[in-house]
């Protein structure tokens, strides 16, 4: 099927690429969601163009693709680090004391809440529960999770990576 | 040698224990042994006692190791499997006694459960559909087929069965909804966004058991006429996604979902859809929301899902732990299922139990037991010895119940009229050491946050009420604070939209219900009981270490500070505002608190 819809196209992007992710999707209902996974798996955060591209693409408002965008925390409109850690703010670890956990990682890594280290090596997050409060307090790196942390550990974590 | 099985846990807790590198190093000393032949190593899912883990288990003696090291291995090998010897060092040890426990039974932590939707976890391998159809998995859904769908929704409505994802509405009328609902499409979707921190029940039925939920769907898709379902899993848990895509292949594979189910007319697909991050969808018509593509807001019901729900068709939403339950109230019966719980509350319920209490995991208990048996049979009683001060029961919907109730039965209506609620099943354990008003401001911080914003009570009252907290925890409440506090409680309460707004306040009721005396230490006395409130901790100064240098009564704004010079300071604790500017300016650490 040919686009019919014209879309401002920004010089240096590749469209292709999320045409290609676009495939499996066009015509089908309740997609925003996924292909907004999709794009951000493929390019690590949510690039203008990309969504410009794909309302025009499946026939939706760019502002509805926004209003997803922006709606749920997994979606990221800015480039993001290598490496993502997520620590837990959830009940268990908080009782656990990961408060201070948090306030060294962040030390360590000399950013806020869902900032990004400058060599775009870590970005920092926190969550709400990553379902392993048994071994509270916990964070994420990546898909790894760590456990019965406190503060003293976080360096030797980070150093991993 | 006889043949042996090996169990090594692979839940998200034992692998973050290392359970992996246990495994590992099993294969590899097996080879060196040449044992490779004589022993079947089976990954299973979580056995639920997360903080011991890993969790290694040798049968057919049934000895249950945990906290096993990948060092440990060569040990486990020569003595265990080849002289067999127990190593003791490996054993969990009795909390009282200190002696080693061998078969997992007889662990106080198992010993007083009773596992039903968690039958399977921890026992099989979640990624070997064959282990699940010599447990009988499957053969619920078999039965279903021959059955009439009123039947089988009289089944379910017989058993008691209600929702275990919060509200606790009886599973069989809902089913009973959406059946007369005749439409030529209807679906049926599984909650499994599981957003309440300080829970992972679902999490670990997705992990250990993913085809018994797949059968609980299938069973409800047999009862009220539906050929599709979704499953809605959070984004946070992959292995759980990854473990449900597999088992969804195989049943396929197995014609046990897909066309033509076990060779009947009956047609199936299951469908799983990632979530986003957003804790209000978990809430059905959030949820529902979310899976059409949307933003994930809630709006008015009626109409209920079961009469308009996803795109527009009858919809059937039950929580991850309900459909776990369905396949064997079918296969043993409603009448053998009412034998388990209470009057109004039958069958069984899984708790995260976590926070300051010694083992923390996931326990499946009868309705009906008490939260003492709970916290301090199965728990172990506190950390550190420390004593009890309260439970946090159901999350940010749920409330603080205090030790005056421990002896309360665990069942919906007696935890609904302590104020608290079911919810999920989360259930954190404090000691003295937690500030109950930080608590309920942790919840309202959590809570404001995830507010969707639809709706004025719960977007601004949240707002409000979590403005108060803060002031109350840095000492600058004041005592109309509380009166205010409860107003506009029942105002968010009674006002909002959706069920996150409705129960956002639950945790302020509850901590003002039963520790109103600590919210008044803070504004009355500025002082914290549980020493958490860092604002309101008492400063003094260490004479031995004070040089009178006078550098901390130049920054004191209240005047605070005073002592002649190269004499030791004192603070006056009537005007100290408890600022923390002496601290940082103080060269010689002399300013303490307390
Ligand atoms: C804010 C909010 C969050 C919720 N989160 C969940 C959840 O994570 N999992 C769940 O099963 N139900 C959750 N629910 C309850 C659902 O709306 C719904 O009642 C439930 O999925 C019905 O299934 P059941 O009858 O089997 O319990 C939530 C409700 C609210 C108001
Ligand atoms: S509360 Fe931190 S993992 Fe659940």
């Amino acid at each position: 099927m040919q686009t019919t819809t014209v879309v401002a196209k920004t010089m240096d992007f590749d469209y292709e690429q999320v045409e290609k992710l676009l495939q499996e999707f066009v015509g089908k209902k309740g997609v925003v969601v996924p292909v907004l996974q999709k794009i951000q798996h493929e390019f690590g955060y949510l690039p203008r163009p990309a969504l410009e591209y794909m309302a025009a693409r499946l026939r939706i408002p760019v502002s509805r693709v926004y209003g997803v965008a922006t709606f749920y925390a997994q979606f990221h409109l800015q480039p993001r680090g290598k490496n993502i850690i997520r620590v837990c703010r959830g009940t268990a670890c908080h009782v656990r004391g990961v408060t201070k956990v948090a306030e060294k990682t962040k030390e360590l890594l000399g950013v806020g809440v869902g900032e990004t280290t400058a060599d775009l090596k870590f970005t920092y997050e926190e969550v709400a529960c990553i379902g392993a409060c048994g071994l509270a307090p916990v964070m994420m790196v990546n898909e790894q999770t760590f456990g019965k942390l406190a503060p003293e550990k976080v360096q030797a974590i980070l150093k991993k990576f | 040698m006889q043949e042996k099985h090996i169990l090594i846990c692979a839940g998200t807790g034992c692998i973050s224990s290392g359970s992996m590198q246990v495994y590992e190093a099993l294969k590899k000393e097996l080879q060196k042994q040449r044992l490779e032949s004589k022993v079947r190593i089976i990954l299973s899912g979580c056995h639920g006692f997360c903080e011991k883990g890993p969790i290694f288990i040798v049968y057919p003696e049934d000895i249950f190791y945990c906290g096993v090291s990948a060092e440990d291995v060569p040990a486990l090998v020569t003595e265990h499997l080849l002289q067999g010897k127990i190593v003791e060092r490996l054993l969990y040890k009795d909390a009282q006694t200190g002696e080693g426990i061998t078969s997992h039974a007889e662990i106080p932590f198992y010993s007083k459960q009773k596992r039903l939707a968690l039958r399977n976890c921890g026992v099989i391998d979640p990624e070997n559909i064959d282990e699940y159809i010599m447990r009988g998995v499957y053969q619920g859904l078999e039965r279903v087929l021959r059955m009439e769908p009123q039947e089988i929704i009289n089944e379910v409505k017989g058993s008691g069965l209600r929702g275990r994802g919060g509200a606790g509405f009886p599973t069989g009328m809902k089913w009973e909804f959406a059946y007369h609902n005749r439409q030529d499409k209807k679906y049926v979707v599984c909650n499994a966004d599981e957003g309440d921190p300080g829970a992972f029940m679902d999490r670990s039925v997705l992990e250990g058991d993913p085809h018994a939920v797949l059968e609980g769907i299938m069973i409800a898709g047999r009862a009220i006429g539906s050929d599709e379902a979704y499953i809605y899993v959070r984004a946070e848990y992959p292995l759980a996604i990854r473990r449900l895509r597999t088992a969804i292949a195989q049943a396929e594979a197995y014609r046990v979902a897909g066309e033509n189910i076990l060779g009947s007319e009956f047609n199936f697909k299951i469908n799983i859809k990632e979530g986003a991050g957003a804790f209000v969808c978990g809430e059905e018509t959030a949820l529902l929301a979310s899976i059409e593509g949307a933003r994930g807001m809630p709006r008015p019901r009626p109409p209920f899902p079961a009469f308009k729900g996803l795109w527009e068709k009858p919809t059937c939403i039950n929580n991850v732990e309900t459909l776990a339950n369905v396949p064997l109230i079918i296969r043993k019966g409603s009448a053998w299922y009412t034998t388990i719980g209470t009057e109004g509350s039958k069958g069984t319920k899984i708790f995260a139990l976590t926070g300051k209490v010694n083992n923390t995991g996931l326990c499946e208990v009868p309705m009906g037991i008490t939260l003492r048996e709970i916290i301090f049979d199965i728990g172990g009683g506190l950390q550190g010895g420390k004593k009890f001060k309260a439970v946090q029961i159901g999350g940010p919907s749920g409330g603080c119940i205090p030790e005056s109730l421990l002896d309360l039965p665990v069942d919906y209506d007696s935890l609904h009229s302590a104020g608290a609620m079911m919810g999920s099943g989360g259930m954190v354990v404090m000691d003295e050491g937690t500030c109950m008003v930080d608590l309920a401001r942790y919840f309202l911080a959590f809570t404001q946050s995830e507010s969707c914003g639809k709706c004025t009570p719960c977007r601004e009252g949240t707002k409000r009420m979590l403005e108060i907290l803060e002031r109350i925890t840095q000492g600058k409440g004041k005592a109309e604070d509380i009166p205010r506090l409860e107003r506009l409680a029942l105002a968010v309460k009674d006002g909002s939209l959706c069920g996150l707004g409705q129960t956002a306040p639950n945790p302020v009721l509850t901590t003002l219900r039963y520790f109103r005396d600590e919210y008044e230490a803070h504004i009355l006395e500025h002082r914290c009981p549980a020493g958490q409130c860092s604002a309101l901790l008492t400063y003094y100064i260490d004479a031995e270490l004070c040089t009178g240098c006078r550098a901390c009564t130049r920054v004191c704004p209240a005047e605070a500070i005073t002592g002649e010079k190269k004499e030791p300071h004192v603070i006056d604790e009537e005007k100290c505002i408890s600022c923390g500017n002496c601290v940082e300016r103080c060269k010689f650490d002399a300013i303490k608190t307390k």
